[in-house]
């Protein structure tokens, strides 16, 4: 396997709390890979340092073959805002924006034009079951609606890989279901990496693999199964 | 699945012979696992000779059997009372996993490498579950939710077992 996204011994502490005490993890390119653990194993730290919004202590971070965790603040913002997609739990879109506005907001802060990026953002209304909402404000959208808007967002710049850190936390399981098969569906069809960070068991079985954080390492999970295996 | 309890609430539906219940049967509740006729014949002789269906005249025709079969108001009875009562929560406490679990730690084996080496096998299958959801009929994805929720409880018990095991060891040591 050639990781488009990994890790390499990861260390990364917030003052004389250790989060990652050696975290190695390689993602594949279209693959999607679950990264579990209880709270405070270290996972969403994981995630920050891979989508290289934390620098990590010590270790590297590479993506298509470059090392992340040495770029400048400016060229990381300049990769998540072009290679990346994000969608988290709460709070992440903008309320005084339109649903269309939100989705198309990755593609403004790309530099494109109106013209060009409002069909591109509503052209995932329909992908995600969401049409005829795009110029709802996005207090009038329930749980499940507000999460595929994120998702549209996630998507709508093309991103290599989706960044997702419980992204149906907030949902019920029927809701959360939804959220998750059109995660997957739009992910497979556009050829996106996932990570996704989660505790629940339900949402990890959707990733072709999944692996588990404990005590700042993680444990492959495949690799068990491999040493079973023989 | 309780096979005489399915065909007497077949039976419930419409009087019907042995091999209408058959196809009845693996429709619904087969999966990939038909009812041999010999089971659904003996079945229904059982539930006859008990008085909770009655079997009539055999019918002229060929095949082995050609009675149609009908509830009784005794098995009309047991069949709601099976329908309407809860199955009885069992504690679980005693699995193969807890035993394996105590015996590693009693033996000093690597009772956390057991508890991931489980862990994985659940989520594979219960990744092989949320894949026949999104392929299979709404019955399939009904039964498949019923295996995830399943699976996900013993996940969260290993999850909660492994995050204890010290304690657990420490107990297993001085007991």
């Amino acid at each position: 396997m050639t990781p488009l996204i990994e890790a390499r011994d990861v260390y990364k502490s917030f003052g004389q709390t250790p989060a990652l005490t050696g975290a190695s993890i390689a993602a594949a390119r279209g693959e999607i890979l679950a990264v579990m653990g209880p709270s405070g194993s270290g996972k969403s730290t994981l995630l920050h340092c891979l989508a290289g919004i934390f620098r990590p202590d010590k270790g590297e971070v590479w993506f298509a073959g470059r090392r992340l965790d040495t770029l400048s603040d400016s060229k990381r913002t300049e990769l998540r805002r072009t290679a990346f997609g994000f969608v988290f739990q709460f709070g992440q879109l903008v309320p005084e924006l339109t649903v269309a506005d939100n989705i198309a907001l990755p593609l403004f802060l790309n530099g494109m034009g109106k013209k060009a990026a409002y069909p591109r953002a509503e052209a995932w209304l329909p992908r995600l079951g969401i049409e005829g909402l795009g110029s709802r404000r996005t207090g009038e959208l329930s749980g499940g609606q507000a999460q595929r808007v994120a998702l549209a967002r996630a998507m709508v710049a093309q991103p290599k890989v989706l960044f997702a850190d419980e992204p149906t936390g907030s949902l019920d399981t029927l809701a959360g279901e939804l959220v998750m098969t059109q995660l997957v569906d739009a992910s497979r069809e556009e050829g996106v990496t996932v990570i996704l960070v989660t505790h629940e068991a339900r949402v990890a079985a959707y990733a072709d693999r999944q692996v588990l954080v404990r005590d700042g390492k993680v444990i492959d999970h495949a690799g068990l199964a491999v040493e079973v295996t023989s | 699945m309780t096979v005489p309890l399915t065909l007497l609430g077949l039976l419930e539906r419409e009087p019907s012979h042995g091999y209408e219940l058959k196809r009845a049967y693996d429709t619904y509740f087969g999966r990939g696992k038909p009812l041999p006729f010999g089971q659904v014949y003996s079945t229904l002789g059982r539930l006859a000779r008990d008085g909770k269906v009655t079997g009539g005249e055999a019918e002229p025709g060929a095949g082995p059997d050609r009675k149609r079969y009908a509830i009784t108001e005794a098995g009309a009875s047991e069949f709601d009372a099976w329908l309407t009562s809860p199955i009885e929560p069992e504690p679980h406490l005693q699995t193969v996993l807890f035993a394996k679990v105590v015996l590693a730690l009693m033996l000093g084996r690597p009772a956390e490498i057991y508890l991931d080496t489980q862990r994985a096998a659940h989520l594979r299958r219960m990744h092989e579950l949320t894949e026949l959801k999104s392929t299979g009929s709404l019955m399939d994805a009904l039964l498949a939710d019923h295996g995830l929720f399943h699976l996900e409880a013993d996940l969260r018990w290993i999850d909660v077992t492994s995050a204890r095991l010290s304690s657990l060891a420490e107990m297993v040591r001085t007991s």
